[in-house]
C-alpha cells in the first residue's frame, strides 16, 4: 500500500472520510470516502493513468471534471468489465477495482508505444489513402489489425449477470435551472420565492459549482441550500447531468445514484429523468481550455483550475514544484492556493505584458515572466522540465513536476447550442457566447461569458426574475427577486482582474495537441486545410477532432482557432461545430430504462389466457397480443391438424377475442359504412352479417371483416387483429376529416367483448344446448343471421359466420363473462367430442376454404386481383373507388389469387416459394402466400399470387425454394377448394 | 420530441398522437376525376417553412386536429378544431 504524498489539507467533499482501499492495475492503494478514482490516485503520487488513442503516449490526470479527455480507466464490476469510466468523476468505494485502458502489456510498458516514433506517418487521414491493396489483405490482416487498434476499453460482460434496470422518470416543472453554481442557486432563489416550480439539476456531487472552490463563499452558499431545502416547490438533483435538449420543453437528464442510494433502491444504478419544462435556464458554467504547443499532453500538464479544484475538494496537491502557463488572472487562484498549502510555484509564463495577479504571485515570491511562451516539455511518463521563451526572447528551462495552464474560458454552450441559439464571438474573453431565445429561455453566468462568482450571482438572479416575470408577471416577479435578495447572505467582491489575451498555439517542430483523447494536432488540422477540408465540420471529420468521448470540451475552439489562421479569417466567422445531444456518454441501459428482456414489449392477454395456459397452448405474439397457437407443448403438424380435423368432423372452439370491434351508430351510420366500404351496407337487413372489402384511398385493399346490422342505426364493423387500431383510426380520420356533419358516433369496443368461435357438423347441437331465447334451426337463424342472444345465461350476441368452411356460429360475450360461457360451451360439447383449437389449426381451416387473410393482404393487392372485383359496388363513392378503376390495376398479367396444389401428392409446399414456368426457371411468375397439409383432400395445398393467375387455372407450373433448394411440379387451381357451392356454411 | 397542445386535453407528448398528413389537401368531389384524385392521393408540397397538418388525437380524446408547424424549427403556434380557420400572418403562410 502507498501512502499518500499528495495530501496536504483537508478537502471540502473528503474532511472526516473514511480510509477506503481500491485496487488500480493490480495494486492496492488507499484513499478516502469523497475521493474520486482520480483524486485519490494524484494523492498517492500515480501520474501514469492511460495511453492516448492513436500514438500510445503516456497520459495522466489532466482535469478534475467531466471534461477529462485522458484519465479513462475500465471498472470491474458484478456485471463484467466497464469500459471508458472517468477517473475525474468516477467516486471511490470500498473495493474499487480499475484497470488501465489501451495498453499491452501494461501500463509503464506500452508495445504499441512504438506508434509514437511513427507519427509521421501516421498523421489525421492517413487511412483514406492506406490499406489499398492488395485486396487479399482486407479481410485477413487490415481488418483485424484496425479492429484490434480501435476503441479504448475493453467490454466484457459476464453473461448472465444483469445490472438492476434503469429507471425511467417523467418529470414536469415549470422553470429547469442546469447548473448550481452561483448564477444557478441565485436564479433558484428567485424563481422559486415567486411560487414556481423549479426542477435544479447539477451535475457534480454537490450544490455550489464554483463556490466549492472559494472558502469566502461558504456562508452564501450555505443560506442558499438552506433557503432552496425550504421552498416547497424547489427540487434539487445532484448527480444529475442534463444530456440533451429537444424542444418544446423537453430535456433528458441523467442522474448517477451514489453508492447509499443504491443499496436503497435495491442495485438501481441511473435514473433517465425526462423533464418537460416551461422554460429553463442554462447556468452551466464555463471550461478552461488548453494551450497548444510541444508536449502539452505529457503527464504532469494539467489545467490550472484543476490543480485548485484538487486541493480545496480533496486536500490533494497535483505537483512539489508547479510552473504555470496562463494567459488570464483567474487561473492564479491556484497559484494562490497552493502557495497557502506551502507549495510555492517555481514560475509562471505569462502570456500578457502585465497583470495585477502577477503582482501578487511576485509579492509571494514567485517568479513570474510576462509576455513569455513555453515551447517545449521535458519528460515522457512525468514531466521534467518545461522550456520557456520570455518576452525578449530569452530561453529559460524551469525544472518542474507539473505544469498548470489555462487558455482561457468557453462557455459551456452545448445546451444552448442545441435549442438552436446562435453563437455570438465576444472578443473580450476569446470565445463564443449563445443567445437563447425569450419563449425558450435563458442563459446566466459564465455561460454567457459573465465572469466572477459575484456577478454570476447577479446575473443569475436577474435572469430569475425575468423568467419569473414572464410567467407570473413583473409585479410577483420583484417582490421574488427582494425576497431572495434579503435571505440571502453578502455576496464576496470579486476580484478586478486584467482581461485576459488569447493564446492558441505555440508553434513549434513537435506535435501540439489540441484533441487530447483522439490524438490530434495543431498540424493535422493545417493539413485539413490543405487538404481542401475548409470548413470547420469538415476539418473535424477529417481530423476527427472533438470526435471523441469528451466531444473536446476543453481544446474544441482551438482546432476552429488553428483552421483560422489556416484561412486568414477571424475566428468569429469559422464558429464551432455543431453540439448535438448527448452533451456526456451515456449507457443504453439508462435508455432502455425497464423495458428490457420481458419487457421489452407491452403485452396484450385476451380474457382467457389462463386458461389456456393451463390447457397447454403454446403462444405466439400477434403484434403486442398473445395468441393460442395450439394446444400442446410445441406445435406439430400432428397436433394442429388433429385440432383441424375435429372441427372438420364434429366441432371445435376458438378464441378470436383478439379481432377488432368497432360499434357505428347514428342516423348516418350507414350512409357512412358505404363511404368506407367498397360493397354496399346500407342494404343490409336488421340482424344480418355482411363480409365486407375496405380500400385505401390509393385502391389497394386495406381490411376486410365481417359488419353487422344490430339496429336501423346501429353496426358493427370488426377488422382483422392486425389492422384493429389502424382502421379505427381510418375510420376516425374520414369521420372527423372528410365527412364532417355527418351523425355518427365510434366506439372502440375490442376489449369489451370476448368472441369466440364454434365451427362444425354438430356446432348447432352444441349451441342448441348453450343458447337460450332463441331457435338455431337453419331457417330461424340462417347463414350470415346476426342478433342478441342469452348464451349460458349470459345477455350477448350470436352471429352465423364462417371462417373455416363448416357450419359455424361467433358468439360475443362481455369480457368478464367470458369463462363462464366457454366452460358451458366445452360441457356442452363433451358428447359432441367438442376441443379447443389454435390459430394454426384456424389457419389450416381458412386456407382450406380460400379465405384470405394478411398473407394475401399484403397492402400491394387490389380487389380485383383478390377475386372481389364484382364486390365494389356500381354506384355511389366510397374510399378508395376512383384510383381502384386505375388501367393498371386492370392488367391481365397482375398477380391473382389462386390455389396450388403438388402435383406428386406426398411433397410439400413452402410459403414463398416462387412460381415458374418450367422452361424459364429463373423468370417468377408469383409466391406461394400459405400453405398448409389439408385435412380434407391429399396431401398439402396453398394459396398463391401468380401473374395473370385466373387464366392459368388447370395449367400446370413449378414450385422452387433455392433457399431450400427444392422444386416440384404444381397445379394451378381455383383459390376455393373445399365446398366451393358452401353447402356446409348453409347448412 | 413535439408537445402539441390539443384544443381539449391541453398541451401533450407527440406519442400520443397520430400524423395523418397535409391538412391543406381537401378531398376532390366524387365526379372530380382521375387526375384529381392521383394529385389528392400522391402529390404534396414539401415546405421547409409553415405546414397546416392533420394531427389524430389516439392516446386521449380521439379527436382530429389541425396543427400549424414549422417543418424546420418544429415550432407549432397553432392548434384547433378540423373546421377552425388557422390563424395565418404574413411570416406564417404555408
Amino acid at each position: 500500500m502507498s501512502a499518500a504524498p499528495g495530501r496536504v489539507a483537508a478537502g471540502l467533499l473528503t474532511a472526516g472520510g473514511r480510509a477506503v482501499t481500491f485496487r488500480f492495475d493490480g495494486r492496492s492503494f488507499r484513499g478516502l470516502e469523497g475521493d474520486t478514482l482520480a483524486s485519490a490516485l494524484l494523492a498517492s503520487g500515480e501520474r501514469l493513468i492511460g495511453r492516448s488513442f492513436k500514438y500510445h503516449r503516456p497520459r495522466g490526470v489532466f482535469t478534475a471534471g467531466p471534461e477529462e479527455p485522458c484519465a479513462l480507466v475500465d471498472v470491474m464490476t458484478a456485471c463484467g468489465r466497464e469500459p471508458n469510466q472517468l477517473a475525474t468523476t468516477l467516486m471511490l468505494h470500498e473495493g474499487l477495482e480499475a484497470v488501465s485502458q489501451n495498453r499491452w502489456p501494461s501500463l509503464a510498458f506500452d508495445v504499441a508505444g512504438a506508434l509514437d516514433r511513427l507519427w509521421r506517418f501516421v498523421p489525421a487521414g492517413f487511412y483514406y489513402k492506406t490499406f489499398m491493396s492488395p485486396g487479399w489483405a482486407w479481410e485477413r490482416l487490415y481488418e483485424p489489425l484496425i479492429r484490434r487498434a480501435a476503441g479504448l476499453g475493453v467490454l466484457a460482460p459476464v453473461v448472465g449477470a444483469h445490472a438492476e434496470p434503469a429507471e425511467t422518470v417523467h418529470e414536469h416543472t415549470d422553470v429547469l435551472i442546469v447548473g448550481a453554481g452561483a448564477a444557478g442557486l441565485a436564479a433558484a432563489a428567485v424563481i422559486g420565492a415567486s411560487g414556481l416550480r423549479v426542477l435544479l439539476a447539477e451535475q457534480d456531487v454537490a450544490l455550489g459549482a464554483g463556490t466549492l472552490l472559494d472558502a469566502r463563499w461558504q456562508a452564501w452558499r450555505e443560506r442558499r441550500r438552506a433557503g432552496l431545502a425550504r421552498g416547497p416547490g424547489v427540487r434539487c438533483l445532484e448527480q444529475t447531468t442534463v444530456l440533451g435538449a429537444y424542444g418544446h420543453g423537453v430535456f433528458a437528464a441523467l442522474e448517477v445514484l451514489g453508492a447509499a442510494e443504491r443499496a436503497a433502491f435495491g442495485g438501481l444504478r441511473e435514473r433517465l429523468r425526462v423533464i418537460r419544462a416551461q422554460r429553463v435556464l442554462l447556468a452551466t458554467g464555463s471550461i478552461e481550455r488548453l494551450i497548444a504547443f510541444q508536449g502539452n499532453d505529457v503527464p504532469g500538464v494539467m489545467l490550472a483550475g484543476a490543480a485548485l479544484a484538487y486541493l480545496r475538494r480533496y486536500g490533494v496537491a497535483v505537483g512539489r514544484r508547479p510552473v504555470f502557463f496562463i494567459n488570464n488572472d483567474e487561473a492564479y487562484e491556484a497559484l494562490f492556493a497552493l502557495a497557502a498549502a506551502g507549495i510555492t510555484a517555481a514560475g509562471v509564463a505569462d502570456v500578457r505584458p502585465a497583470s495585477r495577479a502577477a503582482e501578487r504571485a511576485r509579492e509571494l515570491g514567485v517568479e513570474v515572466l510576462c509576455g513569455a511562451r513555453v515551447t517545449a516539455v521535458h519528460g515522457r511518463r512525468a514531466l521534467r522540465a518545461v522550456q520557456i521563451v520570455t518576452g525578449e526572447g530569452v530561453q529559460r528551462e524551469l525544472a518542474a513536476d507539473c505544469l498548470l495552464i489555462s487558455g482561457g474560458f468557453t462557455p459551456a454552450a452545448s445546451l444552448a447550442t442545441q435549442l438552436g441559439a446562435p453563437l455570438a464571438w465576444q472578443e473580450s474573453i476569446g470565445a463564443f457566447v449563445p443567445q437563447l431565445a425569450g419563449a425558450v429561455g435563458r442563459v446566466a453566468g459564465a455561460a454567457r461569458g459573465v465572469f466572477g462568482l459575484a456577478a454570476a450571482a447577479r446575473d443569475g438572479a436577474l435572469a430569475g426574475q425575468v423568467i419569473a416575470a414572464e410567467l407570473c408577471g413583473q409585479e410577483v416577479a420583484a417582490v421574488a427577486a427582494a425576497a431572495a435578495e434579503a435571505e440571502g447572505a453578502e455576496l464576496p467582491a470579486d476580484a478586478v482582474t486584467t482581461p485576459m489575451s488569447p493564446l492558441w498555439e505555440v508553434r513549434g517542430r513537435g506535435r501540439a495537441f489540441v484533441d487530447l483523447q483522439n490524438d490530434v494536432t495543431s498540424a493535422d488540422v493545417r493539413l485539413a486545410h490543405r487538404e481542401g477540408y475548409e470548413h470547420v465540420e469538415h476539418m473535424k471529420r477529417f481530423t476527427t477532432h472533438t470526435m471523441a468521448t469528451d466531444q473536446g470540451r476543453i481544446g474544441g475552439l482551438l482546432g476552429s482557432a488553428v483552421l483560422a489562421e489556416a484561412r486568414g479569417l477571424p475566428l468569429s466567422q469559422i464558429g464551432q461545430v455543431k453540439a448535438r445531444p448527448y452533451v456526456q456518454p451515456l449507457p443504453f441501459a439508462a435508455l432502455a430504462g425497464g423495458e428490457v428482456r420481458e419487457h421489452y414489449r407491452p403485452k396484450r392477454r385476451v380474457p382467457l389466457h389462463d386458461w389456456h395456459e393451463r390447457a397447454g397452448a403454446t403462444f405466439v405474439p400477434t403484434g403486442l397480443w398473445l395468441r393460442p397457437l395450439v394446444y400442446a407443448r410445441a406445435s406439430s403438424w400432428e397436433a394442429v391438424l388433429g385440432e383441424a380435423r375435429t372441427v372438420r368432423r364434429a366441432v371445435g372452439i376458438t378464441d378470436v377475442s383478439t379481432l377488432g370491434k368497432i360499434d357505428v351508430r347514428g342516423k348516418d351510420a350507414a350512409r357512412f359504412l358505404d363511404f368506407i366500404y367498397a360493397n354496399t351496407f346500407s342494404s343490409l337487413p336488421i340482424g344480418r352479417a355482411r363480409y365486407g372489402i375496405m380500400l385505401r384511398e390509393d385502391g389497394m385493399v386495406f381490411d376486410d371483416g365481417t359488419t353487422s346490422r344490430l339496429g336501423p342505426e346501429h353496426f358493427l364493423v370488426t377488422t382483422t387483429t392486425a389492422n384493429s387500431s389502424a382502421v379505427l383510426e381510418h375510420l376516425e380520420f374520414q369521420l372527423q376529416a372528410n365527412s364532417r356533419g355527418l351523425d355518427v358516433l365510434l366506439t372502440d369496443v375490442g376489449d369489451q367483448w370476448a368472441q369466440f368461435a364454434v365451427a362444425g357438423p354438430r356446432s348447432r347441437e352444441v349451441l342448441s344446448a348453450v343458447v337460450g331465447g332463441r331457435e338455431l334451426s337453419n331457417a330461424a337463424f340462417p347463414f350470415m343471421a346476426a342478433g342478441e342472444a342469452t348464451i349460458a345465461g349470459v345477455d350477448g350476441r350470436l352471429f352465423r359466420i364462417s371462417f373455416s368452411g363448416e357450419l359455424a356460429y361467433e358468439l360475443a360475450v362481455p369480457a368478464s363473462a367470458a369463462q363462464q360461457v366457454w366452460s358451458a360451451v366445452l360441457a356442452a360439447g363433451t358428447p359432441c367430442g367438442i376441443s379447443p383449437y389454435g390459430l394454426d389449426a384456424l389457419n389450416t381451416l381458412r386456407i382450406e376454404k380460400g379465405h384470405v387473410t394478411g398473407a394475401e393482404l399484403n397492402g400491394n393487392t387490389s380487389a380485383a386481383d383478390l377475386g372481389f372485383a364484382r364486390m365494389l359496388k356500381p354506384q355511389g363513392d366510397f374510399v378508395g373507388r376512383v384510383l381502384s378503376q386505375r388501367a393498371a390495376l386492370e392488367a391481365a398479367d397482375r398477380l391473382q389469387l389462386v390455389g396450388v396444389r403438388p402435383a406428386v401428392r406426398t411433397r410439400r409446399l413452402r410459403n414463398g416459394m416462387q412460381l415458374v414456368a418450367p422452361e424459364a426457371p429463373t423468370a417468377s411468375l408469383g409466391y406461394i402466400t400459405s400453405s398448409t397439409p389439408s385435412v380434407e383432400l391429399e396431401g398439402w395445398m396453398g394459396l398463391a399470387l401468380l401473374a395473370g393467375g385466373r387464366a392459368r387455372i388447370g395449367t400446370r407450373l413449378t414450385a422452387v425454394s433455392p433457399l431450400h433448394e427444392e422444386r416440384l411440379e404444381v397445379e394451378i387451381v381455383s383459390p376455393h377448394m373445399l365446398d366451393p357451392e358452401n353447402a356446409r356454411v348453409r347448412a | 420530441m413535439l408537445r402539441i397542445p390539443c384544443p381539449w386535453c391541453g398541451t401533450r407528448d407527440e406519442n400520443e398522437f397520430r400524423y395523418r398528413g397535409d391538412a391543406d389537401v381537401a378531398r376532390p368531389e366524387h365526379d372530380a376525376g382521375l387526375a384529381s384524385f392521383s394529385a389528392y392521393v400522391y402529390e404534396r408540397d414539401n415546405p421547409r417553412g409553415w405546414h397546416l397538418e392533420w394531427w389524430l388525437h389516439v392516446a386521449g380524446c380521439g379527436q382530429l386536429l389541425k396543427v400549424l408547424r414549422h417543418t424546420q424549427s418544429h415550432e407549432i403556434r397553432w392548434a384547433g378544431c378540423p373546421e377552425e380557420r388557422a390563424p395565418l400572418s404574413e411570416d406564417c403562410v404555408p
